[in-house]
């Protein structure tokens, strides 16, 4: 890896992400829109469910949506011939999945703080923990749908397939990350599944955030969402071959 | 500077099940421009791409610049021109070379230099996606020109091209093999083949001649070289 490389890559998506203002509008209103639906939708009900799944939704927001972003514009870069022509280069392969991280990292800052603001400071989130550890493991979530996006781009020829890896991908982790059902509470089977997959963890971290002022489970769950996105990287790493049939 | 800016031996490649290139052999010199001819899904770009690094081959060896093709040391080395653009349609031409130039680590006056070549300089500030297609390729090639390697790649170039600019284009061809530079030029139109100091005609995965255009007319009896090329192919049928 070569910083020099890294930073074009990262600025040049930036570059990318600003000229497309529909887009950039969307990753940052969008998470803001939704949560505050989510306020409302539980407004007259007695129990303060609010605090219940508006930490859920913060981990979810920057996780799905840097899963969709990032897994269509590493296809198009896979489909446009730019990235054959960026692997003829001397580009590493670390340059061009660590240009994308800094890049939607930035992104994810942007879009967790504001969401993050909005609950806490609009709607009334109750957070015992430090707020600034919630946009901590919001980036960090986004960085692992970064991470997932770039792998599964490696498998879809098409974006309409790309687009489809998020039901396939994303719908099951939400169902089983203990936002509907306690973890706790699962049948066996699908409470060992939901501990393997990545969202469980951002999950416990921003329930026990909320919950706790306590943080020291916090950053183990956020070691274990670290680590899968590391995977994801790796893995993702691996898809990127200089020489394709 | 070698001889053979190119040599391939023994090149065979396998796509999709399907034998695209068989026992290749062939040689590219250094300094000239060199046409590499034949009808669409013959097997050049393959080949072009092998020569560049980027196709995974079945067997046999392919030497660039006294390098096996797509190692390290050849990744400043090699200019490579795919017949889509290869650029960001979402950027202007300006901030697409700026890109690709950090890549490279050639300075960004090179982006102004290359932007002359090839005819863009009024263009620096509009977004690629908004260019016409032969306007997006010129970007591609200004890409490949930055830093002046020593080899170029370049598949179809000149497809699409009026007519003007693709003579513009020919004679930079021969300006840059003039300073030294290897040209490797694919083409399915014939008529561009009088334009190279040698050829390579391919049909089906083989080299079926591989001299000066003047040669390879000369010894088909021919005044052109899409003539030629259908003697070769009518003289290697004969026989059936």
């Amino acid at each position: 890896m070569t910083p020099r490389i890294t930073l074009a890559v990262a600025a040049r998506v930036l570059r990318q992400l600003r000229r497309d203002r529909r887009t950039s509008a969307m990753l940052l209103a969008v998470p803001c829109v939704l949560i505050t639906l989510l306020w409302w939708m539980f407004r007259d009900l007695p129990a303060d469910r609010f605090d219940q799944f508006g930490p859920g939704l913060l981990a979810m927001f920057p996780f799905i949506v840097m899963f969709l972003v990032t897994s269509v514009t590493t296809l198009r870069e896979r489909s446009s011939g730019t990235l054959e022509r960026l692997l003829s280069m001397p580009l590493g392969k670390g340059d061009f999945l660590g240009g994308y991280a800094v890049a939607f990292g930035l992104v994810a800052v942007l879009q967790s703080v504001l969401a993050v603001g909005i609950s806490v400071g609009l709607l009334g989130l109750e957070v015992q923990g430090p707020v600034w550890l919630l946009t901590v493991v919001a980036v960090v979530d986004a960085l692992l749908g970064t991470a997932l996006g770039l792998l599964v781009s490696a498998f879809a020829r098409t974006e309409f397939q790309a687009v489809q890896f998020m039901p396939a991908v994303v719908i099951p982790q939400i169902l089983l990350c203990g936002l509907f059902v306690p973890r706790a509470a699962l049948p066996d089977v699908l409470g060992a599944v939901s501990d393997v997959l990545p969202l469980s963890y951002a999950m416990d971290a921003m329930s026990t955030l909320v919950r706790t002022s306590d943080t020291a489970e916090v950053w183990s769950d956020l070691a274990a969402v670290l680590a899968f996105t590391m995977a994801g990287l790796l893995l993702g790493a691996a898809t990127l071959r200089r020489r394709t049939p | 500077m070698p001889a053979d800016a190119v040599d391939v031996a023994a090149l065979t490649v396998v796509r999709g099940g399907r034998p695209v290139l068989t026992d290749l052999d062939l040689r590219v010199p250094a300094g000239q421009v060199t046409g590499l001819l034949g009808p669409s899904g013959c097997g050049k770009s393959t080949l072009l791409r092998s020569i560049v690094g980027v196709q995974r081959i079945g067997s046999g060896r392919v030497t660039v610049l006294d390098h096996p093709a797509g190692s390290r040391a050849l990744r400043r080395s090699v200019g490579y021109v795919t017949q889509a653009a290869s650029v960001y349609d979402d950027l202007s031409v300006g901030e697409n070379l700026r890109f690709f130039a950090r890549v490279l680590d050639v300075a960004d006056a090179e982006v102004g230099r290359v932007l002359e070549v090839v005819d863009l300089s009024d263009r620096r500030d509009q977004v690629v996606g908004a260019l016409s297609g032969g306007q997006r390729s010129r970007v591609s090639l200004a890409v490949a020109l930055l830093g002046s390697p020593p080899l170029l790649v370049l598949d179809e170039p000149t497809v699409g091209l009026d007519p003007v600019l693709r003579a513009t284009l020919w004679s930079l061809f021969h300006d840059l093999a003039d300073a030294g530079t290897t040209v490797l030029v694919s083409s399915h139109v014939m008529d561009e083949a009088e334009r190279c100091d040698r050829l390579l005609l391919m049909r089906e995965g083989a080299i079926i001649a591989d001299d000066t255009p003047g040669a390879i007319k000369e010894r088909a009896g021919v005044d052109d070289v899409e003539s030629a090329f259908l003697a070769l192919v009518a003289d290697a049928e004969g026989p059936r």
